[in-house]
């Protein structure tokens, strides 16, 4: 279980989170919307430890991860999988050393086992005979698709997906939103998804929550989210992000 | 003038801060590698980072050894003193040259590899997916290229100070008329061991300097494109200035 009490975020003197309170259930798909520069970026890189809190606590299962150093936080990193935006592969190494990675750094496996886990996690997301490639030498949606086969290589128990639609087709993002839900059934991952699109965010999660202007203004399972009347929320559902200023006039 | 003051002292902040910053990363990186070193790495970047600077190295060192013998030959044999032309020069190139020109020439080729490969690395999030799968960028990237600048610098100047003397002996002979056995003999006269070794311990600093900088501003490096360029160009500048300033106080150290 994810938990976060009253998690304030600032760069110097700009806020850029207030007084986030949220909770993640084992097993459950949250999807994290908002428009560009709300800070659900930024949330979902607290939640990673990438970056620490300005104040509040942030627990992760029974860790309270806010003022970890990086030793203890390669600890809880583990139990982890995470998706980049740009795919984040190394671009040196071979796709299969991609997948293989943490693997090699975290296990004492031989190449054998590491190799049958890198096809089997490969083959998971729908790519075969790819071990071999570079990552320049793969379309979009295949550096995506290998990003998830590295995310879940170490069978992690939460997979953090930063807009993973990003960039890609209508077609494809449909194949990227059906891979989350079928990762989510299989592995029974908890996933947190950081998107602008409704349609993924409806499509994928069981609740979604939306981070405004630095404030998380609602969380909810997806229907009671569409229901809701907030005018903020409104206008992102008719696919309409407004500022403040809009909102408030 | 007190907007001069002002100036002045966040200058010297902003650079003491800078200072302050490379120097924790070396202490980050020696902690590191208390941990198991990953040897197909530091390998790999020996090979990568040394044996492609070997021909620049020697191509600079033959140049400087043939110059320096060009300038210096006339003049010692007129005071009659080319009978040890071959030691001056070995001493020199032992204990400056060789060190300070492989050290320039690593971190304009090396120094400037290093930064645009892990600035490259930082703004496509390569660093944080590092350490999302529970890795420390500095024990997975700074501590293999420096132990590999650390080794290699060395080496390269070993090569330098041979291609050096070897460009100053093909002056010495076949410009200025001074025999092969003279100018060899008076390096068995005059040089002496820690001549070489003097040279090969700043070396060692200065390919530690060039890592630790080189890494430094790659991890350091703006997001975009530019953010790489200004990174690079920072990082040669800095490991030169900071080559120059070592090699000031090893030589006091060293001969002394």
């Amino acid at each position: 279980m994810i938990r976060l009490v009253d998690v304030n975020k600032s760069f110097g003197q700009k806020e850029v989170l207030r007084h986030i309170n949220l909770t993640i259930n084992d097993g459950e798909t949250l999807a994290l919307i908002g428009g560009s520069g709300s800070g659900k970026s930024t949330l979902l890189r607290l939640m990673i430890g990438l970056i620490q809190p300005t104040s509040g606590e942030i627990w992760i299962d029974d860790d309270e991860i806010s003022h970890y150093d990086e030793a203890q936080m390669d600890k809880v990193r583990v139990r982890m999988g995470m998706v980049f935006q740009y795919s984040a592969l190394f671009d040196s190494m071979t796709v299969g050393d991609n997948v293989a990675f943490g693997l090699r750094e975290h296990t004492d496996y031989d190449e054998e086992k590491i190799r049958s886990i890198v096809s089997e996690k490969l083959g998971l997301v729908g790519l075969t005979d790819v071990e071999d490639m570079m990552p320049n030498e793969l379309s979009g949606g295949m550096k995506k698709r290998v990003g998830l086969a590295r995310a879940i290589a170490f069978e992690p128990s939460t997979i953090f997906y930063d807009e993973p639609d990003s960039g890609l087709d209508p077609v494809t993002t449909e194949k990227i939103d059906e891979l989350i839900i079928s990762m989510q059934k299989r592995l029974n991952v908890t996933s947190i998804v950081v998107t602008h699109d409704m349609e993924t965010a409806c499509f994928v999660a069981d609740r979604i929550a939306m981070v405004y202007e630095g404030e998380l203004i609602a969380c909810a399972p997806v229907d009671e989210f569409r229901r809701m009347k907030d005018e903020r929320i409104r206008a992102f559902l008719r696919g309409l992000y407004i500022g403040d200023k809009e909102a408030e006039g | 003038m007190e907007h001069f003051l002002e100036k002045l002292g966040s200058a010297v902040i902003k650079w003491l801060q800078y200072i302050g910053e490379v120097v924790l990363l070396f202490v980050e990186t020696l902690r590191q590698m208390k941990k198991p070193l990953r040897i197909h790495h530091m390998f790999a970047q020996m090979a990568h980072l040394g044996v492609d600077t070997l021909p620049i190295v020697g191509l600079t060192l033959l140049f400087t050894g043939m110059v320096m013998t060009l300038q210096v030959a006339h003049e010692f044999i007129r005071f009659g003193a080319q009978s040890t032309i071959g030691g001056v020069i070995t001493i020199a190139v032992g204990r400056e040259l060789g060190p300070v020109l492989v050290g320039v020439v690593a971190a304009g080729r090396v120094g400037a590899a290093i930064t645009a490969e892990i600035s490259t690395m930082k703004v496509t999030e390569q660093i944080d997916a590092l350490r999302v799968m529970a890795t420390n960028p500095v024990g997975y990237l700074v501590v293999p290229r420096m132990l590999a600048c650390m080794f290699m610098v060395p080496v390269l100047t070993i090569f330098g100070d041979f291609i050096g003397v070897v460009g100053g002996w093909f002056v010495a002979v076949f410009r200025s008329g001074i025999s092969s056995y003279l100018y060899w003999h008076s390096i068995t006269m005059f040089v002496e061991a820690y001549d070489i070794t003097g040279g090969l311990i700043k070396s060692v600093v200065f390919g530690i300097i060039i890592a630790v900088l080189g890494c430094y501003c790659g991890l350091k490096a703006p997001n975009g494109a530019e953010g790489v360029g200004l990174a690079t160009t920072r990082s040669v500048v800095s490991a030169i200035i900071m080559i120059f300033c070592a090699n000031c106080f090893l030589s006091l150290i060293l001969y002394q």
